[in-house]
């Protein structure tokens, strides 16, 4: 069967792309698998200017998942465009900035600077990270500021398609994802983070510095298939599942609830080779479940 | 064909250390060799036992202990439920290894060089003093809590100068920071220091080789995720005052070139 699959004209050899934040600047996993077999790689929140993060500690474990609040470190647009994006492999795969900024104008200012990238084949709005004390996550949190969002960047984006990132930490997901739709966001990535914190009874302490951070891991995988059911149900636009992938037939599992594509994030840290199995592996569970084609098996749960 | 660095290899041995036996907390992994072609003593592995499930999530970072033979060692204590789930290990095992992984202490055949270690932070110095040319140029001091044959010591000591001090509680906590500010003042003039331990130790040695004048490098460790640069969890604050990431850029720093205050 073709396992490539084109995501509002963003061509993927695979539905397996890399969870910005989990995947580096993609180079740093250069020595686990060939970058060219991944269907995408989407790096690091990057934001106009250097950002130095929160102080440690920024991440802790917990069963099936891990927290972090990390802060989008990151050293600013012009670094990453300059020096990291020409060594990574552009024309065989497709690179996809995440972009992490506190206002509208920020947005649209950094989504410029971006879309002029010939490199750069998409731009991907985060506007629900948990991890900063301003900006992102009230932009998700919101209909009418995450359109908002959505619309600044769309109108600097030139034709680069905008995915728009979605928070879980909402009544109604739907919601949010047609707002984002209506202000013309060419798809949807869903989810972030989920909003949690860890805390040690011997020291009364929180583990992480910020004291709350982001869930992430297996232990959200539920939570995220829920949202990705809900929103493709609810948009006409593609939604490219996020949030516990573990196994190649964690893949699959999102895209029986309707998801044209897929992001592996905390799983690259189990293993760093992860993605590049998963990409391998992947023909052969699809072919064992005799599926022939991803339009014929998206989103065919039977309910 | 692509070289992978991540690999599933086979337990070898669990050796348990010290007068505890099979009680013990301390223990010497050997893993089926990965088949590097080169590794240096300070650089480390990530290592995450295979079982059904997901616990713990993240592999554990250990030093290179050595290589031998029969294969690659770390040496660890039972800490937490990462180490703990490595202490169940029995040979034919798989677990999944990614490395080497980070920089390395520097080798100067000819420089008198002090090793200063403290407890686990003995682990890649094992490696160091075995391929170390000229092991009568090197000294070592080792605190540690436990009795020392929880440790590899004993093989070091038989190599090169050594001495051993036992911290039983914090009133020898001053005589050991003294016989460390000695030892250092004795290699400032045109030695090398390297240290790795906990943190305050390292700490102390830092206050003491920037005060002294010492050429020093000290090996850190702190929670990590992924062990490749990625996850930016194990960041610590370098001269500039940025925040770089441990094993990456490190583990091994000058002492110069990292702020632990």
């Amino acid at each position: 069967m073709d396992f490539s699959v084109n995501i509002a004209g963003l061509a993927l050899k695979n539905p397996i792309m890399t969870a910005s934040g989990t995947f580096g600047f993609g180079l740093e996993f250069s020595r686990f698998g060939d970058l060219k077999i991944l269907g995408g790689i989407i790096v690091k929140g990057t934001s106009l200017k250097p950002r130095e993060g929160n102080p440690m500690e920024r991440i802790a474990e917990t069963p099936c998942g891990m927290l972090n609040a990390v802060g989008i470190q990151n050293p600013g647009a012009k670094d990453f465009v300059e020096k990291k994006l020409p060594l990574l492999p552009w024309k065989d795969t497709p690179v996809i900035v995440n972009l992490y900024a506190a206002s509208p104008e920020e947005f649209a200012e950094l989504a410029a600077y971006m879309a002029a990238q010939e490199g750069i084949a998409a731009l991907e709005v985060n506007i629900s990270c948990p991890n900063v004390q301003h900006g992102g996550v009230a932009f998700g949190h919101d209909p009418a500021q995450a359109a908002q969002v959505t619309e600044a960047v769309k109108k600097n984006a030139g034709d680069k398609p905008v995915m728009v990132k979605l928070s879980p930490n909402v009544t109604d997901i739907a919601e949010i994802a047609r707002a984002v739709q209506g202000a013309g966001a060419d798809m949807l990535s869903a989810i972030n983070t989920l909003r949690a914190m860890a805390v040690d009874i011997r020291t009364r302490k929180p583990e992480l510095s910020n004291i709350i951070g982001g869930l992430s891991g297996p232990a959200i995988k539920p939570v995220a298939l829920r949202c990705v059911y809900e929103i493709a149900r609810a948009v006409d636009i593609p939604v490219v599942g996020v949030g516990g992938i573990a196994s190649v037939r964690d893949i699959l599992e999102f895209i029986l609830v309707g998801a044209h594509a897929v992001q592996i994030g905390t799983a690259n840290f189990m293993r760093p080779d992860f993605a590049f199995k998963a990409a391998q592996a992947l023909p052969g569970l699809v072919e064992e479940l005799g599926i022939t084609s991803w339009d014929d098996f998206r989103g065919s749960l039977r309910v | 064909m692509f070289a992978n660095q991540c690999l599933d290899v086979k337990v070898v041995e669990l050796k348990a250390l010290g007068p505890d036996g099979d009680a013990s907390k301390f223990f010497e992994l050997c893993l089926e060799y990965p088949g590097w072609k080169q590794w240096s003593a300070g650089q480390f592995v990530m290592l995450r036992p295979q079982g059904p499930g997901f616990e713990p999530l993240w592999a554990r970072a250990f030093s290179i202990c050595r290589v031998d033979e029969r294969g690659l060692w770390v040496f660890f204590q039972v800490m937490g439920r990462g180490t703990r789930k490595m202490s169940e290990l029995t040979p034919g095992d798989i677990i999944t290894l990614w490395g080497p992984l980070g920089n390395w202490f520097y080798v100067r055949p000819d420089t008198p060089t002090l090793i200063l270690a403290g407890g686990l932070g003995l682990a890649p110095f094992v490696g160091y003093v075995l391929a170390h040319p000229k092991p009568e140029n090197l000294r070592l001091v080792f605190g540690h809590t436990a009795p020392l044959d929880c440790y590899p010591y004993a093989e070091l000591a038989g190599r090169v100068a050594s001495e051993a001090f036992f911290d039983q509680g914090p009133s020898d906590l001053q005589a050991f920071i003294a016989l460390i500010q000695d030892r250092v003042r004795e290699f400032s003039k045109d030695g090398l220091v390297l240290a790795c331990g906990p943190p305050r130790f390292l700490r102390t040695v830092r206050t003491f080789a920037l005060k002294e004048g010492a050429e020093a490098q000290l090996s850190l460790e702190n929670r990590m995720a992924c062990g490749v640069g990625a996850c930016l969890g194990c960041v610590v604050k370098d001269d500039k005052g940025n925040f770089v990431q441990v094993c990456f850029r490190g583990p091994v720093f000058r002492a110069d070139e990292v702020n632990l205050d």
